[in-house]
């Protein structure tokens, strides 16, 4: 117990003394799964989408594809992403192993079916007749698309909250693929792997209640602007 | 409404500006000559690289990325020509690495010592005894918990050395359990369950402090944990970065990082935790 309570001081001594090398890896923990989260919500809203509102031959198998794509463990997406990226690997020439943009890359692969699962899931509960309702009124399909996507916003922030909180919390494709090199790949939770294994249980404790806090923070916004026009 | 509009898209001005802020910096620092060192995970644990790696950086300019793993997976890497320098302790599989043709210019670093670390009341009743084979003989005839690193890092290769050196099968027995974890997590789950483990002194003593495991037997020669850095043949592998895998090698070796190797530790642990070396051979160490 007392560990616990010796993490707790060292999270609050690393935040209010604004400690630099905490405050880096804070930062980039924030901007990997960030930008991986926009990229996943690009790729997985369109597609998803469109997955929910078309018709086609093998439409179920594609649907079970994405839902199980939801439970890709992160190891193999990050023992993939370095193979594919090793130097003399297949992408090798880009240079990317061992950067922040190797866990960009590996954490939207994570996130996208998350969001796509999610989405295809929000966009086919919404109810058909809406959709001719809206073309009736004269809307082009895009304008369609964007009034479908706002009656789903509740659903579409909680496939954000689920994308973000799959890769913020994500260590194993993140520690391959970003090796963990201090202030340049090191994120919240390889530091907090790497702090327990050297037994700096304070530390790592305090990194992990700093990781916590993010995870509350973020989804707190979120949530707030998921209720804030809470459908009657 | 409009004033609405106006608020959200600063809003999304500020978080994109948050996202990509940073990444230039990145950026740069990738620009810069890297070299990928492959090591183990005591080099790391033991905060010796933390001390070293900075130094070597503002002395030459290069980013060092620092993979740390267990000695094996290092030498896979090397092997590969994923990395451009290892610094490693598993001199076996090294001579192979080395025959091989893809290892080069392998250079004796430093040394520091495996330990027998157990609890402090000792179940198995190996302290006192001179011999880490007698030892080993003992917890196995006791039957007590021995935990061992199970991830062919260069400790793991040690303690099979030394079962075999003992004549003992250890591998099916339900004594032995392999965590296949690093050193430090090993010695925590040794702590934990109340084990045996075969440790690098310097993860030992960084650790010390939350264990509550004992070195019960130590000072035998087999028990000897050598470490080299060998560079990787751009021979093989064209994409290596050799220049930067050679800077580091010499560096490792150079008076000023002998010097710290020398002294790091003392102050925090009260005694080093790896021995210099450079220039010495192999066979009169520990004498």
């Amino acid at each position: 117990m007392d560990i616990i309570v010796e993490g707790l001081l060292k999270a609050f001594q690393l935040i209010f003394s604004l400690d630099r090398e905490v405050l880096t890896i804070a930062v980039l923990s924030l901007q990997v799964s960030g930008l991986a989260t926009m990229i996943s919500l690009f790729l997985g809203i369109s597609c998803g989408t469109a997955v929910a509102l078309t018709e086609f031959p093998g439409r179920n198998l594609v649907v079970s594809i994405i839902n199980a794509g939801m439970a890709l463990p992160p190891v193999v997406v990050g023992l993939f992403v370095t193979v594919f990226l090793w130097r003399n690997g297949p992408f090798g020439f880009l240079q990317l192993l061992y950067t922040p943009t190797a866990m960009v890359i590996a954490q939207a692969i994570i996130a996208t079916p998350i969001v796509m699962g999610i989405t295809v899931a929000a966009m086919q509960s919404l109810p058909k007749k809406l959709r001719l309702q809206i073309l009736a009124l004269g809307a082009t399909r895009l304008q369609m698309l964007w009034i479908l996507m706002r009656e789903a916003r509740l659903p579409l922030l909680a496939a954000v909250m689920a994308g973000f909180g799959g890769v913020i919390s994500e260590v194993g494709a993140s520690i391959m693929v970003g090796g963990n090199v201090l202030g340049y790949s090191r994120v919240l939770t390889t530091a907090t792997v790497m702090e327990t294994g050297r037994g700096n249980f304070d530390v790592a404790i305090a990194l992990s209640i700093i990781l916590l806090l993010f995870v509350f923070i973020i989804n707190l916004i979120l949530t707030l602007i998921q209720q804030r026009e809470r459908p009657r | 409404m409009k004033t609405r509009k106006r608020s959200r898209f600063i809003t999304a001005l500020i978080i994109s500006t948050i996202l990509l802020s940073g990444l230039f910096r990145p950026v740069m620092a990738a620009e810069m000559k890297s070299v990928i060192l492959a090591t183990t995970t005591s080099t790391q644990d033991s905060g010796l690289l933390d001390v070293l790696i900075p130094q070597f950086e503002k002395n030459t300019g290069y980013f060092v990325k620092t993979i740390s793993v267990g000695s094996g997976q290092a030498m896979a890497m090397g092997q590969k020509g994923e990395a451009d320098v290892l610094l490693v302790h598993s001199p076996a599989a090294e001579l192979k690495l080395v025959a091989s043709g893809v290892g080069i210019n392998r250079r004796l670093v430093m040394h520091n010592d495996f330990v027998i670390v157990g609890p402090s009341d000792d179940p198995a009743k190996v302290k006192g005894l001179k011999s880490t084979r007698e030892a080993f003989k003992k917890i196995a005839s006791s039957g007590k918990l021995f935990l061992s690193r199970g991830d062919n890092s260069g400790t793991h290769a040690k303690e099979k050395e030394v079962w075999k050196a003992a004549g003992i099968n250890q591998e099916k027995e339900k004594w032995y359990q392999q965590t296949g974890l690093g050193m430090g997590q090993t010695l925590n789950v040794a702590a934990e369950k109340k084990g045996y483990t075969l440790a690098d002194r310097g993860t030992y003593l960084a650790l010390k402090k939350t264990l509550g495991l004992e070195i019960l037997n130590e000072g035998d020669a087999i028990l000897l944990n050598i470490y080299h850095v060998i560079e990787i043949n751009p021979a093989k592998w064209p994409k290596v970065n050799a220049a930067g895998g050679k800077a580091f090698a010499d560096f490792m070796l150079s008076r000023q990082t002998q010097d710290v190797i020398k002294t790091f530790g003392v102050d925090k642990f009260g005694g080093a935790l790896f021995f210099p070396d450079a220039g010495k051979k192999v066979e009169d160490l520990g004498k």
